[in-house]
């Protein structure tokens, strides 16, 4: 088995593995869901819709006609558009939403019927099947899954790798869709392998999940794709170390993408939705996710509609103990901590994780005592302490050079970080100021 | 004794040679006038003229690329050596200077976070903007402090930036360091200022800041030199038109504008 250099081995905290995936019924009394227009990364979308129309699941509601790299959002209750403004969103900003006002009466959705035969169709037509449906990756990063699967011809794809490593601690989600969707996720791949065209495809699960393993490989038998097992390291569900373990491949360093080694990298949930956009005709409306954390009362593994306010999903697992200290929407390494209940699940959303306040880091941080753990622990080879000084004293060229923006921004050397610097923040911050910089070099080109 | 005088004698004298050669030889010529228009500069090499520092400026209004009132440090003096040096004729130069334009200090305002991360207000913006429940306002981490090339900024016990009138030179550093850009350039004779950022609506302010303008059109009302106008629910002062007469600050509200 390859490995990578670096990562971490933080404590799995997977208490939720075991709870099979409830749905959480809707409607529930006076409820409202808050729609952010744009939930993918990429040029926003704007509304179709406006205050006072009725709308139903699954019903258009915003999208993009211009800019190929956008992804369109529907509407996922019955009910009556009754906001249109800017609304917190899980990002940090406040962003244009569509708020609906569910009906009591929640019609049965029923889908136009689709033709089940996906594996004798056009690849541009099932691409845009994906792009209406509005899939993005639902690992978390958001990014239109239709233009992921739309490779440039001068970079040609030989395989197709199904992320579901799970790395992160605490989070179930993908692990429940692996035992509870196994032949739907073998489906879904097989439609992507058809639309990439390539014969080529491994599904990568990190070896604690036994039980997702053996599911994948009964549900993948007598097909053209591997179950593999990977070792247990975070964060090996990192696309670019995700194929060094399984292809030995190298990805290059940024603008470098893994379709420039022959590869494109999907979440088992994008999968997932995948398979319910080309067979059952459905719309990215709803996700799985893991509600977790010490703070958390009745943790639980949920299927939720897209735009439910974080404080309804967290009141249905019993509320929150009363030491709940911090909220993050993903999991603990790379998700964004949270000031306010009031934001909505977003397609993005892995995972709502609550620490008590015994469990985070109050209080400020050290000085570098140059002692080298985060250059142990960075999967990406960088020196993480000398970006963070460099970004400290705001010497932005030096970050940059000293690789700044190769960063995944995994948090390992935070981690591990005697002095408890938040270098992450750090290289964010340098990032930024990086971008700033380019951006403003172009206009002047231009 | 004598040979080693002769050798290391011998060896400077060639090179000297050599050197002096070079000199004449790879020599670029400087106009003079390059020399005493920088001795001319305030010499801070703040870069507010838009170009690398001091002698940038001068080498550019030599060749002719810069204006010569283009120093916004050096004021009028500046401006008037500047012009002389070059046998042209003087043109005025606006002497301006950085004026926070936020007063909700840590007991003035709500927030919305406890912020744990490096002290600099570009990096907080980056976390949900910062920690202010107010989105317009002076997170007090002194992104600010660290640019200003005059030392003329710094965060008072409320978490506020201050900056001294009277060392400000104008150069716009921080305006251009500030994430929240609540920093602002004015004349400074300006006397009436309206000390707030938010374009939100005014019970959302109410909320946020004590301190914060709500929009109620108030300091219009009371005008009489018709010198406010009051935009996205924040009142502006026309600098131009004012007769600092001091009804609006008399009659606001929220006490968010100020008289010098």
């Amino acid at each position: 088995m390859i490995k990578f250099i670096g990562g971490i081995h933080p404590p799995a905290n997977k208490h939720t593995q075991a709870l099979p995936i409830e749905a959480l019924p809707v409607p529930r009394p006076a409820c409202r869901v808050i729609i952010p227009l744009s939930q993918h990364i990429g040029a926003p979308n704007e509304t179709i819709v406006s205050v006072g129309d009725q709308v139903q699941a699954g019903q258009l509601i915003g999208q993009n006609g211009k800019a190929f790299v956008s992804s369109p959002v529907h509407a996922t209750i019955a009910g009556k558009v009754v906001e249109i403004s800017p609304k917190p969103h899980p990002l940090g900003q406040s962003l244009p939403a569509v708020v609906i006002q569910s009906d009591d009466d929640q019609p049965e959705i029923k889908w136009p019927p689709v033709t089940t035969d996906v594996l004798s169709q056009n690849p541009t037509d099932l691409k845009n099947r994906i792009r209406a449906a509005g899939i993005v990756g639902m690992g978390g990063a958001t990014f239109p899954t239709h233009v992921k699967l739309s490779p440039p011809e001068a970079k040609p794809i030989d395989t197709l790798i199904l992320n579901g490593a799970e790395c992160e601690p605490y989070l179930t989600a993908d692990h429940r869709m692996m035992l509870e969707h196994a032949g739907q996720i073998i489906k879904g791949v097989q439609a992507v392998m058809h639309l990439l065209g390539v014969k080529r495809s491994y599904i990568g699960i990190e070896e604690n999940k036994p039980d997702a393993i053996d599911s994948l490989k009964q549900a993948a038998a007598n097909t053209d794709i591997k179950v593999v097992g990977l070792k247990v390291k975070y964060p090996q569900g990192s696309e670019k170390h995700l194929i060094k373990a399984l292809l030995n491949r190298e990805v290059p360093p940024p603008p470098g993408l893994p379709m420039d080694v022959g590869v494109v990298v999907q979440n088992v949930s994008t999968v997932y939705a995948i398979y319910e956009a080309l067979y059952l005709g459905k719309p990215l409306i709803e996700r799985v996710l893991t509600v977790t954390g010490s703070g958390i009362k009745n943790p639980k593994n949920l299927r939720v509609r897209i735009g439910t306010p974080i404080a309804d999903v967290i009141e249905y697992c019993g509320g929150l103990t009363g030491d709940a200290g911090k909220l993050i929407l993903g999991g603990p390494m790379m998700g964004m901590a949270q000031y306010t209940l009031d934001v909505p699940v977003i397609k993005g959303t892995s995972g709502i994780l609550v620490q008590t306040k015994s469990e985070i880091v109050m209080g400020g941080y050290r000085d570098c005592i140059r002692c080298g753990k985060c250059v142990e622990a960075c999967p990406m080879l960088l020196l993480p302490y000398q970006i963070g000084i460099y970004a400290e004293k705001r010497l932005f060229d030096e970050a940059e050079t000293t690789g700044a923006m190769d960063c995944l921004e995994c948090g390992c050397c935070v981690y591990v970080c005697p002095s408890k610097r938040p270098m992450v923040q750090m290289i964010k911050h340098a990032k930024a100021a990086i971008m700033a910089k380019r951006r403003a070099a172009k206009e002047k080109a231009a | 004794m004598i040979e080693a005088i002769l050798t290391i004698g011998g060896i400077g004298f060639i090179s000297s040679l050599g050197l002096g050669l070079a000199a004449k030889k790879f020599a670029v010529y400087v106009d003079p006038k390059t020399g005493a228009v920088e001795q001319a500069l305030p010499g801070v090499n703040c870069g507010a003229c838009g170009f690398t520092g001091c002698r940038g400026f001068a080498e550019a209004v030599v060749a002719g690329e810069a204006e010569t009132n283009g120093c916004l440090v050096g004021g009028e003096t500046v401006a008037l050596a500047v012009a002389q040096l070059m046998g042209v004729e003087a043109k005025p130069v606006a002497k301006l200077v950085a004026r926070l334009r936020c007063q909700g200090g840590r007991d003035k305002s709500r927030l919305k976070y406890h912020y744990l991360g490096i002290d600099d207000c570009q990096a907080a913006n980056l976390v949900a903007g910062g920690d202010k429940a107010c989105s317009f306002g002076c997170l007090g981490l002194g992104s600010c402090v660290a640019v200003c090339p005059v030392k003329a900024v710094s965060i008072n016990a409320d978490g506020l930036a201050v900056v001294d009138g009277g060392l400000c030179i104008g150069c716009g550093k921080c305006v251009a360091s500030c994430p929240k850009r609540v920093i602002q350039l004015v004349p400074q004779e300006q006397q009436v200022t309206v000390l707030c950022n938010s374009i939100d609506k005014g019970p959302l302010v109410r909320k946020q800041c004590q301190v914060g303008c709500i929009g109620c059109m108030m300091c219009k009302k009371v005008c009489p030199a018709e010198a406010v106008t009051v935009d996205k629910f924040l009142a502006r002062i026309d600098p131009q038109k004012c007769t600092t007469c001091g009804e609006c600050v008399k009659k606001c509200p929220t006490k968010c504008i100020l008289m010098k």
